[in-house]
């Protein structure tokens, strides 16, 4: 996984509250095999003007100028600032490798779908859970300075940007994960020997479950 | 020892071991795949040299992307090429791996959640995981059963077991007798109105109370099924003598003196009479009426008799905006009546609401009386291919034909519309489904939730209509 320690980039306020997964992903694009090439499809729905499929070029699509991620500077953007509940529906991870793919290194938000939350760790995106009022004071910000630049810190648990510094909160294990870019299936493996001293218990005790 | 809930006990029992990094080790007993959130996690599993650490904890059914017609041509069938790509992937993959894959020709296909339940792949006590969140469905089986990504899928796969943290415990109690014309949805789209499509994140939901009691097997998965949209990964039910007689004699159960070893054990898998939850919701249904939703979140829904909320008299700022987007895109007006709202498709089917109950349900409902005129497609989508036999065999299916409606072959269809079952910009759904999100159903598609009743009786008259009135 890729490692994330500090990141700088530009901030694209997306002042939305309960954003799925299918309008950051729609489901046309969940037919692909691979892990990367959903960039181009990110927020695809608003994205373009006329519909699109897997096999549709994208160079012959219609860029709706009203979406943000098409205008100068928040094209070239990599923090996403967002209102509540970012993630929420469906678990396809195929949404954040489109974020990832798109640019994007880390989320600011007041809260996150579960599941989307988790996908986030795992593809070395970092979601950060900020107090409503910050939220909305970077909302701010962003509103009189288009291309309001942040560092997230992951080292110090800072960000930092137009002059102040705020403190967020990242549960420690996650934290030392990113950091370290953890190969996790790797580490759980070397836990083998416990999974297999469980698993005999189980047998024993709920033999059906083993057929 | 200390009181425990369900979710406390389930936990517990499925413990491997507790990690340096704050996480726990949980082992996994069931594994469900299917085409759309798997591919990825093989190759990871290939180019690392890893195997699947258990086979027959797992098994893979194609659904998401699968056509309702022309089945019985088989995968060279699909004629999205892409698609057909896909569910070839997950037939090379399973066959490589050795993986059990219930296939597209084969009648026990399905919704992946509709297939576990009814193959006896879903039994009590058990860990239940999918690469789709709507994996909650099986928690109605006194299961821990939760949706997960794909960087999971591989990690289930090649060990076994979840890195995953323990959930807050919150119960939901339903209590006293649902009216006519008032089902599980309704119980469950009301919730997600009360406590809003956030209100469960970071709990495990359990759903208990007199109203929970009486519902069949179906309808304990319809409510389980939609506490992702809550917010909630998992959601459950104690087990009972519904879940006994449900269980017994499918496929995969236990039989015979195994059964009764396993029942003993079942038994213990309801919430201690002591035990504290960390927090509690409670509804009495008596006075609860069939509800709709409005907008574009699960949590826009009001009763059939309700209006799209009036909007100027909303004070916070930014949830102005967001009822304003919602009433923009379905094409409402704040303040609007949902009743007699007219609608251009409808779509009975997806793992919330394609048992064979709702479609006896819909048949009772609907016999006698024709699509109407101005609907221009009502597609039923039996929720796997077995439910598709017992609806033929039950008459349903002609019952269904004889009113107009398109009567099709198993699959998510117009739930997400990945297959040519969707929407088109505009159009407005009277929908079984569970999410009613921007362009779910088709770019610009404008999606209702509601039961299947309810769905049928606008399908009859083409708006928006109260079954209690039909
Ligand atoms: S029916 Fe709909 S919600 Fe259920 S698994 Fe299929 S796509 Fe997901």
């Amino acid at each position: 996984m890729q490692p994330f320690e500090t990141h700088t980039g530009i901030v694209i306020p997306f002042n939305r509250s309960n954003i799925d997964t299918d309008a950051i992903l729609p489901k046309q694009y969940l037919k692909m095999l691979e892990k990367t090439g959903y960039g181009p499809h990110l927020f695809d729905d608003e994205r373009y003007l006329d519909p699109g499929d897997v096999d549709t070029p994208v160079a012959d699509r219609r860029l709706n100028p009203e979406c943000i991620l098409n205008q100068t500077p928040y094209s070239q953007g990599s923090i996403l600032l967002a209102q509540a509940n970012f993630g929420c529906g469906s678990s396809r991870e195929h949404a954040v490798w489109a974020l990832r793919d798109f640019g994007i290194r880390a989320l600011l938000a007041p809260s996150f779908g579960d599941i989307f939350f988790n996908n986030c760790f795992n593809n070395g995106l970092l979601p950060v859970i900020l107090d409503q009022e910050l939220i909305d004071e970077l909302f701010e910000r962003c509103g009189v300075e288009p291309g309001f630049e942040l560092t997230v810190d992951l080292q110090n648990c800072e960000i930092q940007g137009g002059g102040s510094t705020w403190p967020f909160v990242v549960e420690e294990g996650r934290r030392q994960n990113l950091l370290q870019g953890f190969d996790e299936i790797g580490l759980t493996l070397e836990r083998s020997d416990a999974i297999r001293h469980y698993e005999a218990g189980r047998k024993i005790q709920e033999p059906w479950l083993f057929r | 020892m200390a009181a425990q809930t369900l979710y406390d006990k389930l936990w517990s029992r499925h413990l491997v071991d507790e990690l340096p990094d704050g996480s726990s080790l949980v082992y996994i007993d069931r594994h469900l795949l299917h085409e759309v959130t798997s591919p990825q996690a093989f190759s990871g599993l290939r180019s690392l040299g890893r195997k699947p650490w258990r086979l027959d904890a797992n098994i893979a059914v194609p659904d998401h992307a699968v056509p309702t017609r022309n089945r019985e041509l088989g995968v060279p069938g699909i004629a999205d090429l892409i698609a057909r790509k896909q569910v070839e992937t997950l037939t090379a993959n399973c066959h490589e791996s050795g993986i059990e894959l219930i296939e597209l020709e084969d009648s026990r296909q399905g919704i992946v959640h509709v297939v576990g339940p009814e193959q006896g792949l879903t039994l009590p006590g058990m860990t239940i995981v999918c690469g789709d969140s709507h994996t909650s469905t099986h928690g109605a089986f006194a299961t821990l059963a939760m949706g997960i990504g794909t960087s999971e899928v591989e990690h289930v796969l090649a060990t076994q077991t979840l890195r995953t943290r323990k959930q807050k415990n919150l119960r939901v109690r339903f209590e006293g007798e649902l009216g006519y014309g008032v089902t599980a949805k309704d119980l469950i789209l009301a919730l997600i109105g009360r406590i809003g499509t956030a209100g469960g994140t970071g709990y495990a939901i359990e759903y208990a109370g007199s109203a929970i009691e009486q519902l069949s097997m179906e309808g304990r998965m319809t409510i389980c099924n939609m506490s992702i949209e809550a917010g909630a990964r998992a959601g459950m039910v104690a087990y009972d003598e519904k879940t006994r007689a449900f269980v017994k004699g499918r496929p995969r159960a236990p039989e015979g003196a195994m059964l009764e070893q396993a029942h003993n054990y079942w038994q213990t898998l309801v919430s201690d009479a002591d035990a504290v939850f960390d927090r509690e919701e409670d509804f009495n249904v008596s006075e609860l009426g069939p509800q709709v939703s409005w907008g574009t979140s699960p949590e826009m829904v009001t009763g059939i008799g309700g209006t799209v909320p009036d909007i100027d008299r909303v004070k916070d700022e930014s949830a102005r905006r967001n009822l304003q987007r919602a009433c923009d895109y379905m094409g409402l007006k704040s303040g609007q009546r949902l009743e007699g709202l007219a609608i251009d498709k409808v779509f009975i089917g997806s793992c919330t609401n394609a048992r064979i109950e709702d479609l006896r349900e819909v048949a009772h409902l609907i016999k006698g009386h024709k699509v109407h005129s101005a609907v221009k497609q009502a597609l039923i989508v039996p929720g796997s291919g077995l439910v598709g036999l017992q609806a033929e065999r039950e008459g349903l299916a002609e019952v269904f034909a004889r009113a107009g409606f398109e009567w099709r072959s198993a699959g998510c269809s117009m739930c997400l519309g990945m297959n040519d079952d969707r929407l088109s910009a505009g159009e407005r759904c009277a929908s079984t489904s569970n999410r009613n999100f921007e362009g779910r159903q088709g770019k610009g598609g404008r999606t209702h939730l509601m039961s299947p009743l309810m769905a049928a009786a606008a399908a009859i008259t083409g708006e928006l209509t109260d079954v209690r009135k039909f």
